[in-house]
Order: C-alpha cells, then sequence, then structure tokens
C-alpha cells in the first residue's frame, strides 16, 4: 500500500473548500477506510483528515432536540449522560461495534457515511427519524435519515458535501430498542440488526418504527411491519402477525456471515421477542 | 492546532510523545502508526497481526484510550501522548511491570504474538481502575484474540494485577493515616 497524501484542516471552512476542490476521501476514526487502503479497495488520490475538527466533536442537547457531531466516538456515545436519559439503544449499539479498541476510535459519522448494510448505529437512526446535517461551500441542507441510503453504499451525500451532525427529537412518550445478533458478542459484524421505536398513547402505540439492517442493500424501515403495529396494543396474536409480515416484507442474501433462511427467521423471532419485552406478557 | 499538508514533495512532520520520551517522525501522514513505531522509530514490541482491526495485536494506548495502531495514521496523533510495551517494564532497574510479572507468573503468555495487545489493553483497564472482576475483564481484551491460552490465565494474570494494584493502594492509604 502506497500511502496518499493527506491534508489535516484545522477548519470546517478550510475543509469544505478542499473537499470541494475534489478527489478528496474524507477519514474520520479511519476504522472503515485504513482497512479499504490497507486492502487496497479504497485508492483515493488524497485524502481529507477530519480528526481536527473541534466543531464536530461531542452531543448536546437544547431540551427538544439531541445533537451528535459527526465525529462523536462509539466509546463517547456509550458514556454521554444525554445519550444515556434520551436514546439509550443508541448507547446499546455503539457498545456492540468491535470491542474498546474500535469504539475508541470509530465515529458515528464515519458509520453512517460508510453506508455499510450492517453499520449497527444506523436502523436505530432510521427508527428515531433522525436528520443529517450536512455543509459544502454552497451552504447546509439536512437529509431525513430515511432518504440518505439510496443504494448499496450509495449516500444523498454530494462530492463537495460533508456530514457534520445527527439530530433527532426529544420525546419522553418514544420508547426505543436495539438489538443485533452476530456470531459472538464483540468483533461481529452483524447478521441481522433491528431497531423498534414506538409513542405510547395510554398503551395505543403510535409512530411505529421498525428498522434493520443486514437484510438488504441498505439499512431500511419495514414499513409493511409497521402499520401491522402501527394503532394496535401489541399482545401475542399482533407480535404473532407483525413477525410474519416482517419475515414476508424483508429481503436478505446468503453471505459470509449468514443465509437468507436465517435471517428472514431470526429477524422475525428477534422482533417478536422485542413486542414481548414491551408489552411484558 | 494548524493545518497540516502532507504533499507529494515533502512529508509533514509529526509530532508526538512516545513512553514519555518526545519523538517525531517525517513520514507521509496517512502512514500506520504501526508501521511508525516499527519501522520509523524502531519499537518492535507492537506486533501486526491481521492489519485490519479483528485481533488487536497491535494493541496501543493513545491518549488513556486503546487503539489497533493499525487503524490509525499517523496524521492523527500529532501532539497525542503514545504508550507501548516497551513502556511498561521499568529499563533502569531491569524490572518488570507488575501486569507483565502476572502474566509471566500465571502463564498468560504461549506463542506471545498477542502479549504485546493483550498488555496494553490490560495496561489501560488497569489504569481506568477497572475491578478485578471476570466478566469486566473479559470485555476489556475482548478486542485481543489469543489463539493458545483460551484465555483462561490472560485473565487470571489481569486479575491479579488488579488485586495486587488494589493492595499498593490500600497500603499506601494505610501509610498515609499513619503519618497522620
Amino acid at each position: 500500500m502506497l500511502e496518499p497524501p493527506v491534508v489535516s484542516p484545522a477548519s470546517l471552512s478550510e475543509a469544505l473548500s478542499l473537499r470541494a476542490s475534489g478527489g478528496y476521501r474524507p477519514i474520520a476514526g479511519g476504522t472503515d477506510l485504513m482497512v479499504q487502503l490497507a486492502a487496497d479497495v479504497a485508492e483515493p488520490d488524497a485524502v481529507l483528515d477530519l480528526s481536527r475538527l473541534a466543531e464536530l466533536k461531542g452531543v448536546s442537547t437544547d431540551g427538544y432536540e439531541v445533537t451528535i457531531g459527526a465525529l462523536t466516538t462509539y466509546t463517547e456515545l456509550r458514556h454521554s449522560p444525554v445519550i444515556s436519559a434520551r436514546l439509550r439503544a443508541l448507547a446499546e449499539a455503539a457498545a456492540t461495534i468491535g470491542a474498546a479498541q474500535i469504539q475508541n476510535r470509530g465515529t458515528i459519522g464515519g458509520n453512517i457515511c460508510n453506508a455499510s448494510p450492517a453499520g449497527d448505529t444506523l436502523p436505530v437512526l432510521l427508527a428515531v427519524d433522525a436528520q443529517f446535517d450536512l455543509a459544502s461551500v454552497r451552504g447546509e441542507r439536512t437529509v431525513q435519515a430515511r432518504e440518505f441510503w439510496t443504494g448499496y453504499r450509495q449516500l444523498a451525500l454530494t462530492d463537495d458535501e460533508l456530514l457534520l451532525r445527527v439530530r433527532f427529537a426529544v420525546d419522553r412518550t418514544r420508547h426505543t430498542r436495539f438489538r443485533k445478533v452476530g456470531t459472538r458478542a464483540a468483533q461481529a459484524i452483524s447478521k441481522v440488526v433491528i431497531a423498534l421505536s414506538y409513542r405510547s398513547d395510554g398503551g395505543v402505540w403510535r409512530d411505529v418504527r421498525v428498522a434493520l439492517g443486514s437484510v438488504a442493500p441498505t439499512p431500511i424501515r419495514a414499513t409493511a411491519t409497521e402499520a401491522a403495529l402501527e394503532g394496535t396494543r401489541p399482545g401475542e396474536a399482533v407480535a404473532d402477525q407483525a413477525a410474519q409480515v416482517l419475515a414476508g416484507e424483508i429481503q436478505p442474501i446468503d453471505d459470509v456471515r449468514s443465509s437468507a433462511v436465517y435471517r428472514r427467521s431470526v429477524s422475525a423471532r428477534v422482533l417478536h421477542r422485542l413486542l414481548r419485552e414491551e408489552g411484558g406478557w | 492546532m494548524t493545518t497540516v499538508r502532507d504533499t507529494s514533495e515533502a512529508s509533514a512532520i509529526y509530532h508526538f510523545t512516545v513512553n514519555g520520551e518526545p519523538r517525531e517522525a517525517a513520514v507521509p501522514g496517512m502512514r500506520r502508526l504501526l508501521d511508525v513505531l516499527r519501522e520509523d522509530l524502531g519499537l518492535t514490541g507492537t506486533k501486526e497481526g491481521c492489519g485490519e482491526g479483528e485481533c488487536g495485536a497491535c494493541t496501543v494506548i493513545v491518549d488513556d484510550l486503546v487503539v489497533d495502531s493499525c487503524l490509525v495514521p499517523v496524521c492523527q496523533v500529532e501532539g497525542a501522548d503514545i504508550r507501548t510495551v516497551e513502556g511498561l517494564s521499568d529499563a533502569e532497574a531491569r524490572a518488570l511491570s507488575p501486569l507483565q510479572q502476572a502474566f509471566l507468573e500465571r502463564g498468560g503468555a504461549q506463542c506471545g504474538i498477542c502479549t504485546p495487545g493483550m498488555l496494553m489493553a490490560a495496561q489501560a483497564y488497569l489504569d481506568d481502575g477497572g475491578p478485578a472482576n471476570e466478566a469486566d475483564i473479559r470485555e476489556a481484551i475482548a478486542g485481543n484474540l489469543c489463539r493458545c491460552t483460551g484465555y483462561t490465565k490472560i485473565i487470571d494474570a489481569i486479575e491479579a494485577a488488579a488485586i495486587a494494584r488494589d493492595e499498593a493502594i490500600e497500603d499506601d492509604e494505610s501509610e498515609d493515616e499513619d503519618e497522620e
């Protein structure tokens, strides 16, 4: 591997100018890109090191919304009091990624922009209707998580843009759960990853979200399954039906990590388990 | 921090400390920290296993956090405090660190390829106040693969080092009380 040249800008405006000049591949924590470079899968002309952009680090909230800087690491997510209080499922997802060495380096922005269908935080972000703030020298814009992953490793991020931050609404009535199925507890890429979210309106489920990873070319929302749960008080019969809908709705593939049959079956069972745990039956 | 450009005409010079010593490296910024340590600085204690962040053999401590040095470009450690396995023992006294001694006594090393990384992951755990508790120790070394030991003796060694650390702290505290 011949190392590509790299620039480590000290300010966001400089980073955006460089990005606009073309040819620069951004690097955040490097846990994906360094592997791709070593394997010659990625061969960028030059690299844009974002690690000095302090304005892209950390978690904050104004009480209405939580904002996560793109360079916030998984370790920081795990230890953030704001995330623990407002979206524990995201801290749980971060805790399943790699092990300490990866969690200390890998960032939420990297997980989003690497765009692996197996990205562990991505179903959680879909399940809470997260929004992504993007910037370029042309200005800022916001894209819904749901509209961000457009195809296998394809992004709604143009070649001159950088992801700045992730935002989601604070909603005390919303419950969000996360579960990952991998070969072992650490250092495993998921066979299936699933997030479930809903608002409880006196026990009736509203704005239900079911999002999955590793079952399609992108992280997805399972909208037919969501519809099967919307407006219900999920008991065993509803859970049976929702699990069946989910198994029919997703189109997983066979690959090195798992099989389509297993993924379909385990997705349905994990959803069923989450519904049972939430319902307390 | 100022912007650093590493162009094809000239490599930038990166500055950091390794085991407390100021070091610099005039190398391409995307060179892996692992290669800078081993090839440019001659510190071959840090091992390369998989080269893709799976095995943890190349684990070092950067600003108190364990990282896989195969995944860290040197441009991202400017100004950082780096600790490697060479820094554990007391060279002047020719004495192993308590953690290394525990690995020796408990049989925590067999073939040895995972040992430097395992030691650094364990040292970061001990420095962070991690308890002498098997479940927590297992999580702390979950990113370090060993194909020889079955982990049992490694966990025993780390547990013993954590107990020794806690006893040393208690001794210090009781000495302080004596002084009072």
